[in-house]
């Protein structure tokens, strides 16, 4: 699957608070979260979004606290992929889980800029910043989670627990 | 064996033998922990994929405590959706207003989670535990969602960095200035993945509740979870509500990636300026910060012995006239048992506000929210932009004697300022 989409661009330690503030937890409507996604961080992010868009960021992206409600709602705002330097690993596990695009890869993420147009190919983790017509590769991930992504997330293996489980 | 603390816990919930820093395993879990704000999303993943049969509804603890007693409608729905699931399921550990307390204060207290455990929780603070010598960490909601439906989780082996906590620390030192002092040290995400395990003989000078809130930040240095060595305050901690102490020390040979040394006889107060708990500096290098409003409790400090220290500088004095002070006892027995010491009364004379337990201000969700450009000095784990109100507003960390101090004082100052003793 390959996506193409323009940089919204963070710095390091991107905390779930601004992600998505804790006074909106009282749903996990995930159109409502949307609503408010990098509301405390950035004011302009919903008139950035063009649909498909990238989020570029820093080091220990999605620090904080565990809510699932930040990568849904960064994933119903319509943003493709962050790439980041790295995750904060709760935010990296939720990402995973409920199927919003991540990839770890610093030089990619440091050197593109805001409404950089960039390419990613998922299948071979290659990003293209076709502005700066540079061409990075992102880290694979591990086989286990590479297979949760395969399965469509990780419930889909719960099922398949001793037979299924919860039956 | 080479292991760590936390590999020794992981390999006995999977088998037995030997793990490695880096192994990914499936792990059986002992307590799996979801409150209001979480668990209707993990409830409805499991609905979602057609599970309605939980593995085992004994290791399954929800705690309604964040919105709770609830704030608005919203709140109060999503409170209506655990509660239909903990019965429908029998969940016999699912704790409503009137007998809850804040999570991680309460299931240590009720003795459901302990040393050797290993627990799962969709709350970024379930490191709290590591206190016990359990190993637990906090996950999301769909996580959660796989451990309620098998009774695993996945889990990458960390690799760890030990800290060693030297000596006795002065009056006013608890848990959360050799906490602070620490992130400031190595950073927010100075053990990203990591356990930090905690040894050293400053340990025996530490209590239970100076350990609680060592361990609840954990995940303030990006930490896996942090883990202490068990005792016998850890033994006398479990005597009654536990069946026994799983007794855990680091092994000989355990291989750690960093070790630092804490002398913890020459620290002093500490607090971590906005916006990010890594900011720190000492409390005397601050000069005139005035102070809005102050908050003592939460999973971090909200544990009876915080309250005591807070009460012991609150004693005969009053609130700044230009300060509010709101003190959240952490669980229902803890709100109890400062009414027998005396605490409460002693709050109430000095012109604080008395909450019912609830997690409430710390994440701006109610009972303390601030306004633009408010300051708050607060006993809890995160000062974030935005975390307890206006995105304007700012949060200073602390612990209680400092928090107290602040109140009576109406700007940041180490509680000598109050006590007496103060040099600069």
């Amino acid at each position: 699957m390959k996506v193409k989409g323009k940089v919204i661009k963070y710095g390091g330690d991107v905390n779930t608070d601004v992600i998505i503030p804790a006074r909106y937890l009282n749903t996990a409507d995930e159109k409502e979260l949307a609503l408010h996604c990098m509301e405390d961080l950035d004011r302009d992010f919903q008139k950035k979004l063009r649909g498909g868009d990238i989020i570029a960021a820093g080091k220990n992206f999605g620090c904080g606290s565990s809510r699932e409600h930040a990568p849904i709602a960064i994933k119903a705002s319509g943003v493709a992929c962050v790439i980041a330097v790295d995750f904060a690993r709760i935010f990296y596990r939720n990402a995973i889980n409920i199927g919003l695009p991540i990839l770890e890869c610093p030089k990619a993420a440091n050197e593109c800029d805001e409404g950089d147009e960039i390419e990613i190919d998922f299948e071979s983790g290659a990003i293209h910043n076709v502005t700066k017509g540079k061409l990075y590769k992102s880290m694979p991930f591990p086989g286990f989670i590479r297979d949760i992504v395969k399965k469509g997330g990780l419930m889909k293996i719960a099922k398949e627990f001793d037979g299924g489980a919860g039956k | 064996m080479s292991m760590t603390m936390t590999q020794e816990i992981i390999a006995e919930h999977c088998g037995g033998g030997e793990v490695k820093a880096g192994e990914i395993v499936l792990a059986d879990v002992d307590v799996i922990l979801a409150n209001d704000i979480t668990a209707p999303v993990s409830i409805r993943e499991l609905e979602r994929h057609g599970i309605n049969k939980v593995h085992d509804a004994d290791k399954i603890a929800l705690v309604m405590d964040h919105f709770v007693p609830c704030k608005d409608i919203k709140a109060a729905q999503q409170c209506l959706e655990v509660r239909r699931f903990a019965r429908e399921h029998k969940i016999k550990n699912f704790f409503d207003a009137g007998d809850m307390g804040i999570e991680h204060a309460l299931l240590p207290e009720k003795g459901i989670v302990g040393s050797g455990d290993l627990v799962v929780g969709a709350d970024s603070h379930t490191c709290t535990y590591g206190a016990m010598g359990a190993f637990s960490t906090g996950m999301g909601s769909t996580d959660i969602a796989f451990a309620m439906a098998t009774g695993k989780t996945w889990l990458k082996v960390p690799s760890a960095i030990r800290f060693v906590l030297k000596n006795k620390p002065a009056e006013w030192i608890g848990g959360k200035d050799i906490i602070l002092y620490i992130i400031g040290k190595i950073g927010v995400d100075g053990a990203g993945y990591k356990s930090m395990e905690f040894c050293g003989d400053g340990v025996s000078h530490l209590s239970m509740d100076d350990r609680f809130t060592i361990a609840n930040m954990a995940i303030e240095a990006g930490a896996k979870n942090g883990i202490f060595e068990t005792d016998e305050k850890t033994a006398e901690y479990e005597s009654g509500i536990r069946a026994r102490t799983v007794e855990r020390k680091i092994g000989a040979g355990a291989l750690y990636e960093a070790e630092y040394e804490i002398d913890l006889s020459a620290l002093r107060t500490v607090v971590s300026k906005p916006h990010s708990p890594e900011n720190v500096c000492f409390t005397d290098e601050l000069d005139e910060t005035a102070v809005d409003q102050v908050v003592i409790g939460s999973c971090t400090n909200g544990r009876l012995s915080d309250l005591e220290i807070a009460a012991k500088v609150f004693e005969g004095r009053r609130v700044h006239e230009n300060c509010r002070a709101i003190i959240i006892p952490a669980t229902q027995k803890i709100y109890l048992d400062a009414l027998k010491s005396g605490a409460i009364e002693t709050f109430i004379n000095a012109g604080c506000v008395v909450s019912t337990p609830t997690c409430g201000p710390c994440l701006g969700g109610h009972m303390g929210i601030l306004a633009k450009g408010e300051r708050a000095v607060s006993t809890t784990n995160r000062n974030f932009v935005g975390r307890m109100g206006h995105p304007e507003s700012e949060v200073y960390l602390a612990g209680p004697a400092v928090a107290a101090a602040s109140a009576i004082e109406g700007k940041i100052v180490p509680p000598e300022k109050v006590m007496g003793g103060y040099e600069k």
